[in-house]
């Protein structure tokens, strides 16, 4: 005797309401503070001097300026670099893929602290060598960071792989027989290229250049540490200076929603292009694809692909280690000032260190643990259209997407720092920014892993008598094991690198390394940072390492921006 | 005694202003209160406490870690940002009901008279304070006092700049000559900076920053840094930064030289309070108490480059006495009536 109870009901409005809870109350809040003046009255006042100040409008156009710069940039560069590491037989090429894997965990803003230490343009370790070879007097300098090129540069250098990753993969599952064909009816290696492997990667591509330009536009700490000493706000830093004292939230609401606006628009269109995708990726067995034989250019290839590494991996890393045990961080290690000072003061005298570390610990877990539970549970109902209500529950848990971290932390903020829920001041709110942010990736792997175990094998389950959950138990968990794992990793990562929502949204008791290196760069004791920053890569790559052992991981992840 | 005679004429001042502003100065002072056995072991119980403030890290944790050796068992964490910044953190955390602060000590004295006028403060007078302390450097209800003085002086790289040629004064600042070589802290994060802004503005007029914002300057944060990027090389004047970062770079041997601007140095007052809600009441006061013992005072002046207005800290030989330096005058009331338009004013010249 069995008696049914349909669960379906609560567990769809459970989860819905998580998810209203992660984005809508934030959003809500966001939109009612931008309309609205300091009485609670409506207005567009706000706006208005968004669009008529000054102040506001340089920003917009500098950003605007540096997301379209950037994103062409990383096109030029990940495009060739994904075709060579994809169609061609350079040697080295798994390499150079883990090497732009690295270039992806590095915190970008850790990234732009590493080339103030390289590129400012009298202290900087690159701009002294260029002194001692050309014999240049002292004032004269080939590289400043703290300028719009310089901005431009480094945001580039850990946004191409974004690109990289969607160019490579496309490339990697176009079948080798359409080039063939192409060579057979007597197309040269150009023409193919040209009208065959070219279109087909073309989709992939622009996709890259949208998401590129997303993330440049709303990258929080680059600009924060390079362009504020050059003397220019982007979008997200005059966000940010908002909620300076006095703070002026409505404005700052105001301010974060072209950004959203913008980012829906663009997440539509890369919808739209990826979505013609389909026409090109022919199924049944495929060839491999067939590798372009590149003679003795492959050495140069790779050699190219070693300088681009340079930029975001090499350098940065060598300015980082050399800064953490150098007395001065502008001078190259030595037997005269070579130090421990900058690792006893981390360890043994800042006092926030072990707060910090233990926090950014606590919600790495914490954040990787639930975002894996809750997109476990969505990507199943959603795959197997197990309950009706499924659709909005996969449409929510891919909205966030949508929201830029700065954006969310000015929306969090306004939401959990009054009546009914009072959070800000504890990990929670912190925890629920870290898993909105990771749920559009950790939900898409996980949905996808869903669809590749096919629901015959449940089915068989369940047909020799077991029961929904012990088909999922004996069937589709082992089968996903790897999938769950490899999210889990990549929301810890994503969650230690995060700054944009963390600078909204910590106190003095909630403070993440992030938040700490980024105080610290404030007033230049770049010695710690260096530490803290080897720190945060040794976790990071640890993660990442112990993903990529597991099998099947490799899915398309994106990882958001801090 | 010290030659205090002109901010004795202006702490005066201000006293009348917190009078003005309808606040009755009470009759007393509390009485000072000594460090007793009863106070270490209640401190001892709660185990740690935290100190926002505004001084340099390095030097704020060897103050910390200090009084961790003199009081074992009583954690002190430093929670340190530009003092604008710890302003409003405390502001936002205190408008969410979060009590996490102790003990606060800024670089912007404008400060205290917004704290205890909010009455967020918590009287309290450690007997150093009450037998050794200058009238004009404690608060005359006893909820706060000067736990650092230090001056914003112009700086300059000593490889870079030959000491023949280095500036003087701000008026040399807007020469040619150092267009895109200045760095420079920003009054929107540093007490400091916002003090010596309000200090130079009212003496030099706002002339002066309209043309040093067509400088190129660097912009920094913390009044800390430009000593740092001068250290590093990265810049060859600052404009603004601590004297006392420069003393100890300068003592350890790095190639920067301080300079007293002709016009006079902006003074900076750095005072120290116990919050009235703090978390840790009994180690917040533990602590207050040794921030102002001569111990303390000598440390901050010794290690830190600060100056202690302790009449028993002696200062470091070799760095220029404090009294014979001219000095402009320190105003809080005035800096906290224009604090805002401040911020508005710089932020429009120097466009961050």
């Amino acid at each position: 005797m069995r008696v049914r109870v349909d669960l379906s009901r609560p567990v769809v409005i459970g989860f819905a309401a998580i998810l209203c809870l992660l984005i809508v109350l934030p959003m809500s809040w966001l939109v009612y503070f931008s309309v609205t003046d300091r009485s609670g009255a409506l207005t567009l006042g706000n706006f208005r001097q968004l669009v008529t100040d000054p102040v506001f409008v340089a920003p917009l156009i500098t950003t605007a300026i540096i997301a379209t710069t950037s994103s062409l940039a990383c096109c030029l560069i990940a495009a060739p670099m994904g075709w060579l590491v994809a169609r061609t037989d350079m040697p080295l090429r798994r390499t150079v893929r883990a090497l732009v894997t690295a270039s992806f965990v590095t915190p970008p803003f850790l990234g732009a602290i590493a080339w103030e230490l390289l590129a400012a343009p009298n202290s900087g370790l690159l701009n002294q060598a260029f002194r001692a070879l050309t014999g240049a007097p002292q004032d004269e300098h080939l590289l400043d960071i703290y300028s719009l090129p310089g901005l431009i540069f480094v945001i580039s250098c850990y946004t191409f792989p974004y690109v990289f990753v969607l160019v490579a993969n496309s490339l990697d599952r176009i079948p080798g027989e359409l080039e063939d064909a192409s060579s057979i009816l007597g197309g040269s290696a150009w023409v193919t290229a040209r009208r065959v492997t070219i279109p087909l990667a073309l989709p992939a591509l622009l996709a890259g250049a949208l998401v590129a330009f997303l993330q440049a536009m709303t990258l929080f700490g680059s600009p924060a540490i390079l362009a504020i000493p050059a003397g220019f706000h982007t979008m997200t830093t005059k966000i940010w200076s908002l909620f300076q004292y006095p703070p002026k939230p409505e404005l700052a609401a105001a301010a974060s929603l072209p950004l959203l606006v913008l980012t829906v628009l663009l997440l539509r269109a890369e919808h739209v292009i990826l979505g013609r995708r389909g026409y090109s990726v022919v199924g049944g067995k495929q060839g491999d694809p067939r590798l372009v034989r590149l003679g003795r250019v492959k050495w140069v290839a790779l050699g190219a692909a070693f300088i681009v590494l340079l930029n975001p991996v090499f350098l940065p890393y060598f300015a980082l280690l050399n800064a953490a045990f150098s007395r001065v961080a502008s001078q190259l290690v030595s037997f005269g000032n070579f130090t421990l000072h900058n690792i006893h003061f981390v360890f043994f005298e800042l006092s926030s260190t072990r707060l910090v570390l233990k926090n950014t610990l606590v919600l790495g877990v914490l954040s990787a643990t639930i975002g894996t539970l809750i997109a476990v549970v969505i990507g199943y109902l959603t795959a197997r259209k197990a309950i009706a209500g499924h659709r909005a529950l996969g449409f929510l848990a891919t909205a966030p997407v949508a929201v830029p971290g700065i954006v969310l932390g000015v929306g969090l903020f306004l939401s959990y720092t009054r009546p009914p829920f009072v959070l800000y001041g504890t990990l929670w709110i912190l925890l629920i920014a870290f898993v909105t942010i990771a749920m559009p990736a950790a939900y898409q792997q996980l949905q996808s892993a869903y669809r590749a175990v096919h629901p015959d094998l449940e089915d068989a389950c369940r047909i020799l008598g077991g029961t929904r959950l012990q088909a999922l138990g004996h069937i589709t968990a082992p089968l996903l094991r790897a999938s769950v794992i490899a999210t889990w990793c990549f929301i810890f990562v994503g969650v230690i690198r995060e700054l944009s929502a963390a600078i909204m949204l910590f106190t003095s008791e909630t403070k993440v390394i992030s938040v700490l290196i980024f105080d610290l760069n404030e007033s230049g004791d770049l010695g710690a940072i260096s530490v803290l920053g080897i720190i945060m890569l040794v976790v990071t790559f640890a993660v990442v390492i112990l993903a990529n052992r597991i099998p099947t991981f490799g899915g398309r992840i994106r990882l958001r921006d801090a | 005694m010290k030659n205090w005679s002109r901010r004795d004429v202006l702490k005066g001042a201000s006293a009348l202003g917190l009078a003005a502003l309808g606040r009755p100065i009470e009759a007393a002072a509390p009485p000072a209160q000594a460090v007793t056995p009863a106070l270490i072991e209640a401190a001892r119980k709660e185990g740690k406490m935290v100190w926002y403030t505004a001084v340099d890290l390095p030097v704020a944790e060897r103050v910390a870690r200090s009084f961790e050796a003199k009081y074992p068992g009583v954690a002190c964490r430093v929670e340190r940002s530009g003092a604008e910044r710890v302003f409003q953190r405390i502001g936002q955390e205190y408008a969410s009901r979060i009590h996490a602060v102790d003990v606060v000590n800024s670089s912007d004295a404008a400060h205290f008279i917004a704290w205890k006028r909010d009455g967020l403060l918590a009287p309290y007078v450690s007997e150093d304070v009450a037998r050794h302390y200058p009238a004009e450097h404690k608060d005359p209800d006893g909820q706060f006092a000067t736990f650092r003085a230090w001056l914003c002086v112009i700086g300059y790289n000593t490889n870079l700049v030959k000491a023949a040629d280095a500036p003087r004064s701000f008026a040399d600042l807007l020469d040619p000559r150092w267009t895109g070589r200045i760095v420079k802290a920003h009054p929107g994060y540093s007490g400091t900076i916002m003090t010596a802004t309000f200090q130079i503005a009212r003496d030099l007029g706002w002339g002066y920053f309209e043309k040093l914002a067509k400088q190129r300057v660097m912009q920094v944060q913390s009044s800390a840094d430009p000593p740092k990027k001068l250290a590093l090389g990265e810049r060859a004047i600052m404009a603004d930064g601590n004297e006392y970062n420069m003393f100890q770079l300068k003592e350890k041997g790095d190639p920067v030289e301080i300079v007293y601007p002709i016009e006079g140095t902006p003074l900076i007052i750095g005072p120290n309070g116990v919050f009235k809600d703090a978390p840790n009441p009994n180690a917040a006061r533990l602590f207050q108490s040794y921030c102002f013992t001569p111990e303390c005072q000598q440390l901050i002046v010794d290690v830190g480059g600060l100056r202690s207005v302790h009449p028993l800290a002696k200062e470091k030989p070799g760095r220029r006495p404090f009294a014979g330096i001219k000095k402009m005058k320190d105003d809080p009331a005035g800096v906290e009536r224009d604090a805002e338009a401040i911020k508005a004013r710089y932020t429009q010249l120097f466009r961050v």
